[in-house]
């Protein structure tokens, strides 16, 4: 990433409860600076234009792919990254849930699936089976077959009242 | 406990909090980017290759700094390292541009000037005069059936490109320490890097290492694929004398790396009292610019081109032909899908021209314990197929739904298929006595614990647990004693690569003998070394590869899939309403692991069938080089998909496990099709994958004639 000298500027935000500072291009995909910039390489790169939800973290409460967001969008926002998140009551019972049902194969759309579900359950408690696949639907696995992860999903609803 | 019960994955903490490192989270101070300049061009001689100035730090790399052979090693030494007199596919590697900064790095490698002396490439199969290798074998007297026929069935039946479409591109870092190369990262065979990046760096074996990173999926698309990477990457290193990191981006990845091979294959049926008495078979895979793996990809296609049947008399061929598009390489079914496809595609049109019932003309064809195989060797096990059929019809009301679809009305229109398959376990034909002799070791620490020592890979599959169970439940000790670390190439002795299906079967039968004999050695508070050699099970009858005599495979893993979709004949689209699947695999050493295995290829299966499309146009130009132009399933697609297990022990596989990654994605295809022949009135089909254009176009043709 070159910074652009031009549009420098500080962008801050708050990175998994931290007040943080950019000093690079705000233009930068947000991915980037995550990774690079703050080292948080729980966020993956899998396809870096919005297809696969790898990269997916939240921001303000809503799943983003953060490949297709720039760095300047993030200022003034909260973001939740899976470096954050690991650290909730809510991702216990995630945790517990994905291991119970073998929901993590190759592991790499998973910190993206985790973020996805967590925002599935914030915004319904209790979804049906259809909710939950299409909350995850922009999130692609290829090892799974999604059953096992939908299955996990299900199990962390039914357990997490009031964690999310 | 039961070994099939199932535990918490030994990987699971690593990964689900996002600390597992793959091969793009290590930190990146210190290393030379690397970008590879790749041929406009799908054939050309190269007549100047002239790069920029370049500034201090930065590095043009080609084939004249290829100190070793400028081959990679794969099956044969075909494909260059770097490009020499000739680029053979848009894409094939000329150069590779490395530096400190990536967008410098870009620019620079944009800046190459290439100039070619363009030559007409070969892009379709039919236009090709080059056949890397024609393989032929005869059972019985086909000649003689095909005369004493009451009939002769001919047809001919296509499959596309398949894209492994792991999540995690891929990438390797190259890292010249002193005299040696270290290469880590995304790759399912550390030996076979190791071989080639020896072979083009002219290093001795000793000078290399290899480690893999944690594999963000793979599919047989890092079974070969990294061995050339690895060695562009080393070559750069080397003449860099600084750690270079090449990671593909998802297009680059998608457009330039091997896919599963398309075919084309061409059966005749002989039929004599409503049976088939012989078979025809001759099968085309496109094997793009370079041979890489498809000697032996063809190999498992036309030895499995028969299917499950027991056909007395058959005549098979199989060419692999060039053409000048991205070499093809392995897949999950290696082969396998093309002509498993076809036959059952073959099968259930036979049936239809006879008045009969599909499934039930295929039972009376299906094969059994001591039959003779394709091959005149023998399953020397039982064939489960019956019963897992009654399991899947059961499970999806089969035979209902198949009667009451064959008269409908109204927009949406109803089919239901079914699909029966096998994977041969292992590698084919005596692979594993001759050529990869796998050794293992196991490592007893003092203080009670007990590594494992494989260079056997855990790309998600499970091996690290599942080994790791073979080993606890022989030795009778927790599973938390037990270590597996990444394989590295100075730490373990070779294994033979993840790949075939082999892994639990082959390898873990070495990780169960070593651990019963260390539990008989057992001497507390010593260190012990153990070590386990392949040995071919004593019943297998020896494969001729020359001839195609003998037992390609030990056993098979079984499968039958049913899939049934509505197709909506306005748009031409088709939901999957429900998608069931019986495998076997012998024991599973851990159920749910095995079940993931089995669901996650199922999907592919459905994927190849129906909406994973990919093509070189006229120029040799794949178009659906990203996931937006290539669509693999999501989690709404198919909602109703389900895997069951038939449970039958495998003598001669660790706690009764034979061969199972694979076998998912072998069968479920003409599942798809054949469900959408039947919502579409029952007209034949011979091609996937099959789209909804497809299906408009028939549904146009249809509407047109009446």
């Amino acid at each position: 990433m070159k910074p652009e000298t031009v549009l420098n500027a500080d962008v801050r935000f708050t990175l998994n409860g931290k007040a943080v500072a950019w000093l690079g291009s705000p233009a930068a995909p947000l991915l980037d600076v995550l990774r690079e910039g703050f080292g948080n390489t729980g966020v993956k790169c899998g396809c870096r234009e919005g297809e696969c939800g790898a990269c997916a973290v939240i921001l303000d409460g809503e799943l983003v792919n953060s490949c297709m967001v720039a760095a300047g969008r993030a200022s003034g926002a909260e973001i939740v990254t899976i470096e954050g998140y690991k650290n909730t009551p809510g991702f216990e019972i995630l945790d517990r849930a994905f291991a119970g049902a073998g929901a993590v194969q190759c592991g790499f759309c998973t910190p993206g699936m985790i973020l996805a579900a967590a925002c599935i359950l914030r915004n319904n408690p209790h979804p049906t089976t259809e909710e939950v696949r299409k909350g995850i639907s922009g999130n692609l696995c290829r090892c799974t077959g999604y059953n096992a992860i939908v299955t996990a999903i299900l199990a962390a609803a039914g357990e997490g009242e009031g964690k999310w | 406990m039961s070994i099939s019960e199932s535990v918490i994955k030994t990987d699971h903490k690593r990964k689900i909090t996002g600390e597992a490192l793959y091969v793009a989270d290590y930190p990146t101070a210190g290393l030379l980017f690397g970008r590879l300049l790749r041929s406009a061009k799908a054939r050309a001689r190269l007549i100047a290759v002239k790069p920029p100035e370049l500034p201090s730090g930065y590095f043009y790399v080609d084939k004249n700094d290829v100190k070793g052979l400028n081959r990679v090693h794969i099956v044969q030494d075909d494909l260059p390292v770097f490009a020499e007199d000739t680029v053979e596919f848009i894409g094939d590697a000329i150069g590779m541009m490395v530096g400190p900064d990536r967008d410098t790095v870009e620019e620079l490698a944009g800046k190459v000037t290439v100039e070619y002396e363009e030559l007409t490439p070969v892009i379709r199969v039919e236009d090709s005069d080059t056949i890397f290798v024609d393989y032929h074998y005869d059972k019985g007297d086909a000649e003689k059936a095909f005369r004493e026929a009451d009939r002769v069935i001919e047809e001919v039946f296509e499959t596309g490109h398949q894209e492994q479409a792991y999540l995690e591109t891929q990438g390797i870092i190259a890292r010249p320490e002193g005299e040696r190369i270290v290469i880590h990262g995304s790759m399912q065979c550390p030996y076979y890097v190791h071989r080639a990046v020896a072979q083009a760096t002219g290093y001795r074996p000793e000078q290399v290492r290899v480690k893999y990173d944690t594999t963000g999926g793979a599919f047989g698309g890092k079974e070969d694929y990294p061995s050339i990477l690895a060695a562009q990457a080393a070559v750069a290193a080397i003449k860099a004398g600084r750690p270079v990191r090449v990671i593909f981006d998802r297009r680059e990845d998608m457009e330039f790396t091997g896919k599963r091979h398309p075919s084309k294959c061409r059966y005749k049926a002989a039929i004599k009292n409503g049976r088939v008495t012989a078979m025809d078979i001759d099968v085309i895979y496109n094997s793009g610019a370079y041979i890489t793996l498809s000697p032996v990809v063809i190999q498992r296609g036309i030895i499995g081109a028969s299917g499950v049947y027991t056909i007395d008399n058959l005549k098979v061929r199989g060419r692999a032909v060039k053409t000048n598009t991205v070499p093809n390489g392995a897949f999950r079914g290696f082969g396998g899908p093309q002509t498993f496809f076809a036959v059952e595609m073959m099968m259930g049109h036979i049936a239809a021209r006879l008045g009969e019932d599909a499934l039930g003309f295929k039972l009376k064809h299906i094969a059994k314990k001591g039959d003779v195989t394709s091959t005149g060797g023998i399953h020397h096990f039982p064939v489960p197929l019956p019963a897992m059929i009654k399991q899947v019809c059961e499970a999806c009301d089969f035979k209902s739904k198949r009667e009451k679809y064959n008269t409908q009305t109204g927009t949406k229109r109803r089919g239901i298929g079914i699909s029966l398959a096998y994977h041969g376990a292992g590698f084919t034909g005596r692979g594993e006595h001759e050529l990869i002799k796998a050794v293992i070791r196991l490592h007893k620490y003092p203080d009670g614990r007990v590594e494992i020592l494989t260079a056997n890979t855990d790309m998600g599959q499970g091996l690290d647990t599942t080994f790791s169970k073979i080993a606890a439940g022989e030795l009778n000790i927790s599973l938390d004693r037990i270590i597996v670390e990444p394989a590295d190439t100075d730490r373990v002795l070779d294994s033979g690569p993840t790949a075939a299906s082999r892994s639990i079967m082959v390898v873990g039968e070495l990780v169960r003998r070593g651990a019963a004999r260390l539990r008989d050695e057992w001497r507390e508070g010593d260190e012990q070394v153990i070590e386990e050699h392949f040995k071919e099970p004593d019943f297998v009858i020896p494969f001729n590869i020359k001839e195609f005599k003998g037992d390609a495979y030990p056993t098979c893993a079984w499968s039958v899939c049913a899939v049934e979709v509505e197709l909506d004949t306005i748009t031409g689209v088709a939901r999957v309403l429900d998608a069931c699947g019986s495998y076997d695999c012998g024991t599973p050493i851990d159920r749910r692991i095995l079940i993931g295995q089995m669901e996650g290829g199922f999907m592919q299966a459905i994927g190849y069938a129906s909406m994973e499309q990919m093509a070189a146009d006229s120029s040799g130009r794949i178009r659906n080089n990203s996931l937006s132009d290539y669509i693999i399933p999501t989690a709404v697609d198919v909602p109703g998909l389900r895997c069951l297990l038939h449970e039958e022990a495998y003598p001669a596989g660790p706690f009764g496990a034979k061969g199972a990654g694979e076998l998912p994605a072998v069968g479920g295809a003409a599942a798809y099709l054949e469900a959408m022949e039947q919502a579409l009135g029952g007209v034949p089909l011979n091609h996937i994958p099959f789209s909804a254009e497809n299906a408009i176009d028939i549904l146009e043709k249809r509407g047109n004639a009446q």
